[in-house]
């Protein structure tokens, strides 16, 4: 008896480490088919990218090299990206806050301008020591983008209007609502005697309610670099680990489930547009007091598409916190490696498009590796009928 | 307020006014005849904006090389379709958000596109009006409709065929109720996700048709700000008309309307008026007619939801 339990044993030992064995072929198989995926998109993406400079008469290679100088190679540079970054990610933090939730927020451009007159709004008017006051505009800002989301949460569930229309349109209104802001002394526009005549902007912040900014191995950036990273890892924790982040996907992935759980709708969807909002809205309150755009003022055009490009960062990281720092940096470096085309005599809006064609190559991946294994699963059951 | 209602009283006389209402109403309108049918099954196709925009620029391409309008439009199209293309295969072939892609497309044809004008820098022009005799001698509406560049005329087969086209034909039959109930239309034996693909490029089409038309009707020269958020009104028009044609056709007559009148307040002589307020109203317009109309309608039943066959 004891020698045929031992063989037993012996045999399922093997068994199992047979079976573990091609577990780990399998998974290593597959681990290489989604890199091996990933690199063939990009490739294609940069690429084509490629292709449309040699075609209109530009060197691809000489587009290419002046990016990689400009946003990391060149000394200083990564501190520069970084500071680009920064609004970037924050505005796809909140980003992914409404993705869980369901919701597709796609004004966050709006959002942001907005937060930034706010934020520039209060820190003309506020007295007091220089940090309190930034501290107070920012969290105004926050309250600006909040606000202008929370116009379309509102629309969403009390009147049915889908967000992801009246987001976008609103973006347009609150761009002409800073234009108009812009105008009038009374609400943004800087006393005469600070800006040159007929100018349209703001008054520049006073050098102690600017972010501070510190120097790393010669890159210089501001501290709301670390405050966006910081930021992400508790959304992270809050929106992985906590009862509302439960809550939250819930409500994304299934509205009837959540439904009867007692997860409130309206409550928790309208929140989600309020911090998605807020997030924009600090977001544009950075770009005001952190200095890597422009100085320290509202002009025409301030949002500059990085509401945009934090919206595209959040859809190509799929919505998971952590990847989504790396993915802003990315599209920050996209930015920042741009203001180094000039020298190659090709127009810089060649960085909007190898953005554009690196996110949708980004989306390709995880959609056909879906496919594949959905077929899989299919073959798998009929094979057992 | 009474001069803002001096205004409106002057506006509503004005002829030109309604010329450019219905030039501006146009492009709406072949937009979002296709966005329709998209839409009845079951797409929101954001990308419509895109689809605009590459229109446009194919059609300054086209006229520019070939000197002909015709092949302006024609460019225009496929130009439509190119972008339907991508967008119908990620969002109905691979299960990629149909949102998602429409945004992205939107943004990658504007980079495309601006980086392209900006190289080729295309040389276009207006087409001349051609008068319909008798119809343009209706006092007030005859010469916004009948007297015209005569690629608006396009409109009126286009927007009848699309309707034909949902309303009386087995295909639209079959696309309405994929709109509906993608999993009885399944199991009665349509191929959902084609179905969808088809619909998104009939929406390119007609998208592309429409930003050929505003390049030859009302622009002339081709930019990148061109289209400037008519793709998203568009989609609007179609949600306030209750994804019915004339509801649609409504909207897209109102949104003209509205779009095109703040143009003519200050050439009226109401400067008073601050130029960021007649900029933005078209878009206040809209999400409130939005806000009044979308509760009382009917949408799809399957609108923006995405259809996987089997497990889900």
């Amino acid at each position: 008896m004891s020698d045929l339990g031992t063989t037993s044993t012996t045999i399922d030992e093997e068994r199992a480490e047979v079976v573990a064995q091609a577990r780990e072929r399998s998974r290593r198989g597959v681990t290489v088919e989604v890199i091996g995926l990933y690199v063939i998109c990009i490739s294609i993406a940069l690429a084509l990218a490629a292709i449309l400079v040699a075609v209109t008469g530009g060197s691809w290679t000489a587009v290419y090299t002046a990016m990689l100088d400009g946003s990391i190679i060149n000394s200083g540079r990564i501190g520069l990206t970084i500071g680009v970054a920064t609004p970037i990610l924050l505005v796809s933090l909140g980003t992914i806050v409404n993705g869980r939730a369901g919701l597709v927020n796609i004004g966050q451009e709006g959002q942001l301008v907005m937060g930034a007159c706010f934020a520039a709004f209060a820190a003309a008017r506020l007295d007091g020591p220089g940090p309190f006051v930034l501290v107070v505009a920012m969290l105004i800002g926050v309250v600006g983008g909040a606000l202008w989301a929370g116009i379309a949460g509102v629309l969403r569930y009390w009147r049915n209007v889908p967000e992801v229309l009246s987001t976008l349109l609103l973006t347009t209104v609150a761009a002409n609502l800073m234009g108009w802001g812009l105008r009038k002394e009374w609400l943004l526009l800087a006393p005469a005697s600070g800006r040159a005549n007929r100018n349209q902007v703001s008054e520049p912040l006073p050098d102690d309610t600017r972010i501070p900014r510190v120097t790393w191995f010669g890159n210089e950036f501001p501290i709301s670099a670390i405050v966006a990273v910081l930021l992400a890892i508790v959304l992270a924790v809050v929106l992985g680990r906590s009862i509302i982040g439960f809550r939250l996907r819930m409500l994304g992935t299934n509205p009837g489930t959540a439904m009867r759980a007692g997860v409130a709708e309206r409550r928790y969807g309208v929140a989600a547009m309020l911090v998605s909002g807020g997030f924009a809205g600090l977001a544009g309150g950075f770009m005001l007091a952190g200095g890597d755009f422009g100085n320290y003022q509202l002009v025409a055009n301030f949002g500059a598409g990085i509401g945009f490009a934090g919206l595209l960062a959040a859809l190509v990281a799929r919505q998971r916190v952590l990847i989504v720092i790396f993915v802003a940096f990315v599209f920050g470096g996209l930015r920042t490696g741009s203001g180094f085309l000039r020298a190659t005599g090709v127009s810089g809006r060649i960085a909007d498009v190898v953005q554009g064609l690196l996110v949708l190559a980004l989306l390709l991946p995880p959609a056909i590796l879906y496919v594949r294994e959905r077929r899989r699963a299919l073959a798998a059951t009929s094979a057992r009928v | 307020m009474g001069d803002f209602f001096n205004a409106l009283g002057d506006i509503a006389t004005n002829e030109s006014a309604y010329r450019n209402a219905i030039i501006a109403a146009v492009v709406l309108m072949l937009a979002a005849s296709g966005e329709l049918v998209a839409e009845k099954a079951g797409t929101i196709n954001i990308s419509l904006e895109g689809m605009i925009l590459g229109g446009a620029f194919a059609a300054a391409i086209g006229q520019h090389a070939f000197g002909s309008v015709w092949v302006g439009l024609l460019f225009a199209m496929l130009a439509g379709i190119v972008v339907a293309w991508v967008q119908a295969n990620m969002s109905h072939r691979l299960p990629a958000d149909q949102f998602v892609v429409g945004l992205v497309l939107n943004v990658l044809v504007l980079g495309v596109v601006g980086f392209l004008a900006s190289e080729i820098e295309p040389e276009t022009n207006i087409v001349g009006r051609v008068r319909i005799p008798l119809l343009a001698d209706i006092p007030l509406f005859g010469p916004a409709l009948f007297d015209q560049p005569w690629v608006l005329y396009l409109v009126y087969p286009v927007v009848p065929f699309v309707w034909w086209l949902v309303y009386r034909t087995r295909w639209g039959l079959e696309v309405r109720a994929v709109g509906e109930d993608p999993n009885a239309a399944d199991v009665s034996g349509l191929h959902v996700n084609k179905l969808r693909r088809q619909t998104i490029y009939l929406a390119g089409l007609t998208a592309g048709l429409a930003g050929g038309y505003f390049l030859f009707a009302r622009a002339g020269q081709f930019e990148d700000s061109l289209v400037g958020g008519r793709g998203y009104i568009a989609i609007a028009a179609v949600i306030f008309g209750g994804w019915t044609m004339k509801g649609t056709v409504g909207g897209c007559i109102l949104f003209g309307l509205v779009g095109s009148f703040v143009l003519t307040i200050p050439s009226l002589g109401y400067e008073s008026v601050d130029p960021a307020f007649l900029a933005m109203a078209p878009n206040v317009v809209t999400i409130l007619a939005m806000a009044f109309f979308a509760t009382r309608v009917r949408q799809p039943s399957a609108l923006a939801r995405p259809f996987l066959r089997g497990l889900k």
